[in-house]
């Protein structure tokens, strides 16, 4: 059978346009997509999420840790450093799961694969397109961070049942990176420029934001720098969720300006996508 | 505009890129179950008006109005009426055949049966059905623009476009596109396409504007324009090297219609071809090679801009 003939349709001209569908649902279409996509790499992928906290905790948090506990734990709040440091690699590898997921995959789409052009042809909008693939980074995140906690729980590095409080804050720490950087990764001509937001950005962040030690114990000058970080605000808020420690309004602190951070990069990324897609 | 059989109206439609104007002004309609081309060579402002059909690039100016649609206000209710081909190739080339047509059919929100039920029968269409389960990376190019094409076709649209859609494959697998988009267009598929082959536009189009540095430079179907601005036949003569600007200077005496001095060949326009080889004979030239052959899109193209399509 061949393709029908669809000469035998009604006038378009004075028919009513089909009414197009939400934004939410067209935002589930890409995320489908994503997913489809991701039925091919998904093994490889749990994998690593489930050996990086393994090595890092097993080699920093354990054995490290020793070393750090024989000289006291004052200065971490009187916790052991493996307590101390898990819920700060939560956050920081949600960071790292938000940026892997927003550049490289971007551009890929854009440029390489060229899927994204694809889309547009169809009833998807650009900013569908940037909404669905947030929507599938959040899944990534929520994939990678219950590991995480998993691996956590099984070193014996939880504390608090606060802790299951820390998955959707890590998610959106996540978030916080996703949406600004692929906001700006849609604008980018070539994967170069990716290098840069690795250097300068993900690993100072990554050892300084309080993830291995409080930023108490950086130098004065540094100390509002930290404060100032996206990924210390996830560290902050994960650490004392995971030690049942955190207070309604410092958690209110952190979450404002995680989401506020997420909701701009929505906000930017909605129209960015729109130029580099619709020329 | 109450006519319903038009399907796509343009009125003075401009494209603009800061100071560069891709296409300046134009004006078309689009009828139903008609295969429209726009004939030009790269850099006409072909694909920048496929573009701005295809509701992915806002006009500068102008008016331009898609089944009944304002392309900025309705971009999303235009476009689940209309099938795209691109130019180039945007399959997710690390998926099989099927899930290509998967992706494609769930974005213009259709149920998983529809999908596997219009993908055996499109499949079968673009005589791929033997291939569904393998990766697409490995296709070749033909069958790559064959699978483009059954994935334009998923949501059974009012409208196919087809940017360059022979570009780049082999005579061979020209041929099996050209035959797939001749049956579409058999069952009354409305078919645009863009192309800078003259065979393909006078193979497919009824009807076709001719486009040059971004303005129509003639429109009709193909026999109305070879008519308007060609003869019914060309006789092109190939002379040595040394004797080609003699020639030229000689074959000035044949009067004929119209002649074409090229940097190898030198082309006459005339009613009939045969009789004009004797007539060259007659001045006592004798070409290395001589050709007798209607006249083509080519031959319209060079008569408008003095250049060919294919440079």
């Amino acid at each position: 059978m061949a393709p029908q003939a669809p000469a035998a349709r009604e006038a378009p001209a004075g028919s009513a346009p089909a009414s197009p569908a939400s934004s939410w649902s067209f935002a589930v279409r890409e995320f489908r997509y994503w997913t489809t996509n991701y039925r091919r790499t998904w093994r490889g992928s749990i994998y690593s999420s489930v050996l990086n906290p393994v090595l890092y905790l097993g080699s920093i948090g354990v054995v490290l840790g020793k070393l750090v506990d024989k000289h006291g734990s004052a200065e971490l709040g009187h916790i052991g450093y493996l307590a101390f440091l898990a819920p700060g690699l939560l956050a920081a590898a949600a960071m790292e799961t938000g940026i892997g997921e927003s550049t490289y995959p971007v551009l890929g789409s854009v440029k390489w694969r060229r899927t994204y052009y694809a889309a547009v042809s169809t009833p998807l909008r650009p900013a569908d397109l940037f909404h669905g693939h947030l929507l599938f980074t959040a899944l990534r995140l929520v994939m990678n961070c219950t590991v995480f906690l998993a691996v956590m729980a099984a070193f014996g590095a939880v504390t608090s049942p606060w802790v299951l409080a820390a998955l959707p804050v890590a998610v959106l720490t996540g978030l916080a990176f996703a949406a600004p950087i692929e906001a700006w990764a849609i604008t980018v001509m070539k994967d170069t420029s990716f290098a840069m937001i690795f250097r300068f950005g993900m690993i100072p962040l990554f050892l300084f934001s309080g993830t291995f030690f409080p930023v108490s114990a950086l130098p004065g000058w540094a100390q509002p720098i930290a404060y100032a970080t996206p990924l210390w605000h996830g560290v902050a808020l994960c650490r004392s969720l995971s030690l049942g420690t955190a207070t309604i309004g410092g958690t209110l602190i952190h979450v404002g300006y995680l989401a506020a951070l997420a909701a701009a990069g929505i906000i930017v990324g909605d129209r960015t996508y729109r130029r580099r897609l619709y020329v | 505009m109450t006519d319903p059989d038009v399907l796509i109206h343009a009125r003075g439609l401009t494209k603009r890129f800061g100071e560069f104007t891709a296409v300046d002004g134009i004006d078309f309609d689009l009828r139903r179950g008609e295969a429209f081309g726009f004939l030009g060579p790269n850099g006409a402002g072909k694909s920048s008006t496929m573009r701005m059909i295809g509701c992915v690039s806002p006009p500068s100016g102008g008016e331009l109005t898609i089944l009944g649609l304002d392309p900025v206000a309705d971009g999303p209710a235009i476009r689940a009426r209309l099938g795209v081909v691109p130019q180039e190739d945007t399959l997710d080339v690390e998926l099989t055949v099927r899930e290509n047509l998967l992706i494609y059919g769930r974005y213009f929100g259709l149920p998983r049966d529809v999908i596997s039920e219009r993908t055996d029968r499109l499949l079968e269409f673009v005589q791929l059905s033997d291939r569904g389960a393998e990766q697409v990376e490995p296709l070749s190019g033909g069958l790559k623009r064959r699978l483009t094409i059954a994935r334009s076709l998923i949501s059974e649209p009012e409208i196919l476009l087809l940017d360059e859609p022979t570009t780049g494959l082999d005579p061979q697998a020209r041929h099996v596109v050209w035959d797939r988009l001749f049956r579409l267009k058999q069952r009354g598929v409305t078919l645009v396409l863009t192309t800078h082959y003259m065979d393909e536009a006078e193979q497919l189009c009824d009807r076709l504007v001719v486009m040059d540095r971004g303005k129509i430079a003639a429109a009709g179907s193909p026999r109305e324009l070879i008519e308007q601005y060609s003869t019914a036949e060309v006789l092109e003569l190939r002379f040595d090297p040394r004797e080609h600007d003699q020639a030229a200077e000689k074959l000035a005496d044949l009067r004929a219609q119209r002649m074409e001095v090229l940097a190898d060949r030198i082309l006459l326009y005339i009613p009939n071809g045969d009789t004009a080889l004797a007539a060259v004979r007659g001045l006592g030239l004798e070409p290395l090679t001589s050709l007798v052959r209607r006249s083509t899109l080519e031959d319209v193209f060079l008569r408008l801009t003095g250049r060919r399509l294919e440079d």
